[in-house]
């Protein structure tokens, strides 16, 4: 009796210990989303998302910034997406499972922990001076997308690993090649969560700051990018910017929260995206 | 083995079958007559569901495994250069343990194996399906829900679902890899009966846990051990007059 009141107090306790975590850390969040909105909510209007920044950017609006992300985003996305999904289904489903692949597979895990100022560097490296794409929003889009890839190839073969393998064996008994097996029985199942994976990574990119820097982004362009040669503001450079380098720094803090609250809800709307993608793909197949 | 009338359909000659450096097969030698039922029964981890595998090279996909020896359809080893491992797979079809339905209407799974040969056309597709569910038996159960999901299936049904799919691609032989052990009483009498019918059409290969299942749907029977393929015979000699003391041991229920 005694030993069974002490097991109910311990567990208790622990659940009173786990439910504590969370809630700290949900209140940090929370309280963090509340202070940009009050103070960025008074900066957004139509305008705001509308309009190029003027009078050396302490009015106007943010639109270049916006534009610029959804662009690179864009291309980030062109060379990630395939070219992880595909690789990721090579590893999983073709590969021989061996040495060279667990090391292949380790090296990918630790290139998603690489700090992104390193991939803005190696970027300025390949893309601008070697491939002499310049500083521009192709190189920039580039640099992103390797930094976003190694999150696209183990997010699409976690996907792939979540596939019953009964699935393979089953159409492989019934005469199917590996890519009939693959195209047919595997991949409708798997591309939900590869594409939600995608996306969460593609999110991640479009709010870094560290490997536009040096490869295409601008501290203020009067005009959009009409080329992929051209340069861009993005979102993320123009909070740094009117945060930390602008001349008249107190006056354009609303601009800078706002332009927070913008980035925020564009990265939020992303993965709402993921989300809405992967309901849809299971309620289809059902 | 044969018995006198029926010719091996699917044989195996010195059979050794490797997990890396482990040989999980020491040289098997076993022939399965045509349109007869083959049992292969054994304690756990004797090899026999390895076997059966090996039967039509569905161990090809595990990384690591090396064949030794023959395995012999119609005479003509499954391993030569010339042979067409997906063809092989087609002619011999395989039932596995757990039922796996895709998750697709009923209609679509029995479709698959026909769809990825190229068939596009309806009518005939609608033909195949239900002569390929009549054949498991599984038509009046489900001929006006062709449309729903196979999850939506029971367990046995699941199961008839599964070989209905295998007779639907017309193949020569099906391998039974422990079709029962995830069903019910019940249903696993429905799947006997099922085995006896498919037999006149079909060779069949059966791996079973259950000895009494073995006995019952069987004409002969092959009791392995550690690898190694013990004893072969008539099914009934198996039960009543073993040559093994090993197999007698088995079947009395000693040991396993």
């Amino acid at each position: 009796m005694k030993q069974a009141t002490r097991r109910k107090i311990a567990q208790a306790l622990g659940f009173f210990f786990l439910r504590v975590c969370l809630y700290l850390v949900l209140a940090v969040l929370l309280l963090f989303l509340y202070d940009i909105g009050r103070k960025g909510g008074g900066a957004i209007s139509w305008q705001f998302l509308t309009q190029a920044p003027r009078k050396g950017m302490t009015q106007g609006g943010i639109f270049p910034a916006i534009f610029g992300t959804f662009l690179v985003t864009v291309i980030t996305a062109i060379l990630a997406v395939p070219l992880g999904m595909c690789s990721a289904i090579y590893l999983n489903e073709y590969a021989t499972q061996g040495r060279l692949t667990r090391l292949i597979r380790l090296s990918i895990r630790n290139l998603s922990g690489v700090p992104s100022i390193v991939y803005g560097l190696f970027g300025v490296i390949l893309f601008v001076n070697i491939m002499r794409f310049g500083t521009s929003v192709l190189s920039a889009g580039l640099t992103l997308g390797l930094m976003t890839l190694p999150w696209t190839i183990t997010a699409s073969e976690e996907a792939l690993k979540t596939v019953p393998n009964s699935y393979r064996e089953g159409s492989l008994a019934l005469g199917a090649t590996k890519w009939q097996s693959i195209r047919t029985n595997v991949l409708p199942y798997a591309v939900p969560g590869m594409l939600t994976g995608t996306v969460l990574g593609l999110a991640r990119a479009a709010g870094e700051t560290a490997p536009i820097l040096f490869t295409g982004a601008a501290f203020f362009l009067p005009y959009l990018p009409k080329s992929l040669g051209d340069q861009f503001m993005a979102l993320p450079y123009h909070l740094y910017i009117m945060a930390t380098q602008h001349h008249q720094i107190e006056q354009v803090r609303p601009i800078a929260y706002g332009t927070a609250l913008v980035l925020i809800a564009l990265v939020l709307g992303m993965n709402m995206t993921a989300i809405v993608i992967r309901f849809r793909l299971r309620r289809k197949r059902r | 083995m044969s018995d006198g009338t029926n010719p091996a359909k699917i044989e195996t000659k010195s059979l050794i079958f490797y997990y890396g450096t482990t040989p999980a097969l020491k040289s098997v030698t076993l022939a399965c007559p045509e349109n007869r039922v083959t049992a292969i029964i054994g304690p756990s981890g004797c090899g026999k569901s390895t076997f059966i595998r090996t039967l039509n090279r569905m161990n090809d996909v595990v990384a690591g495994t090396r064949v030794e020896g023959q395995i012999l359809l119609d005479g003509k080893n499954i391993h030569d250069p010339d042979v067409d491992v997906v063809e092989l797979r087609r002619r011999v079809g395989m039932v596995f343990q757990k039922p796996n339905p895709f998750p697709k209407s009923i209609f679509d799974n029995i479709a698959y194996g026909l769809r990825i040969n190229g068939m596009k056309d309806h009518r005939k597709l609608e033909e195949v399906v239900e002569k390929s569910l009549r054949g498991s038996a599984l038509w009046e159960e489900v001929k006006d829900r062709l449309e729903e999901n196979a999850f939506a299936l029971s367990g046995g049904q699941q199961q008839r679902l599964c070989i209905a799919r295998s007779l639907a691609v017309e193949p020569e032989v099906i391998l039974f890899d422990e079709p029962c052990s995830a069903i019910d009483p019940i249903a696993t009498a429905k799947i006997e009966d099922l085995i006896h019918e498919l037999k006149k059409s079909y060779t069949v290969v059966i791996v079973t846990h259950n000895m009494q299942q073995a006995a019952r749907v069987s004409d002969f029977t092959a009791f392995m051990m550690l690898g190694e393929l013990i004893e072969h015979d008539a099914t009934e000699k198996i039960f009543t007059n073993p040559a093994s003391k090993l197999t007698e041991d088995y079947v009395t229920g000693r040991f396993g």
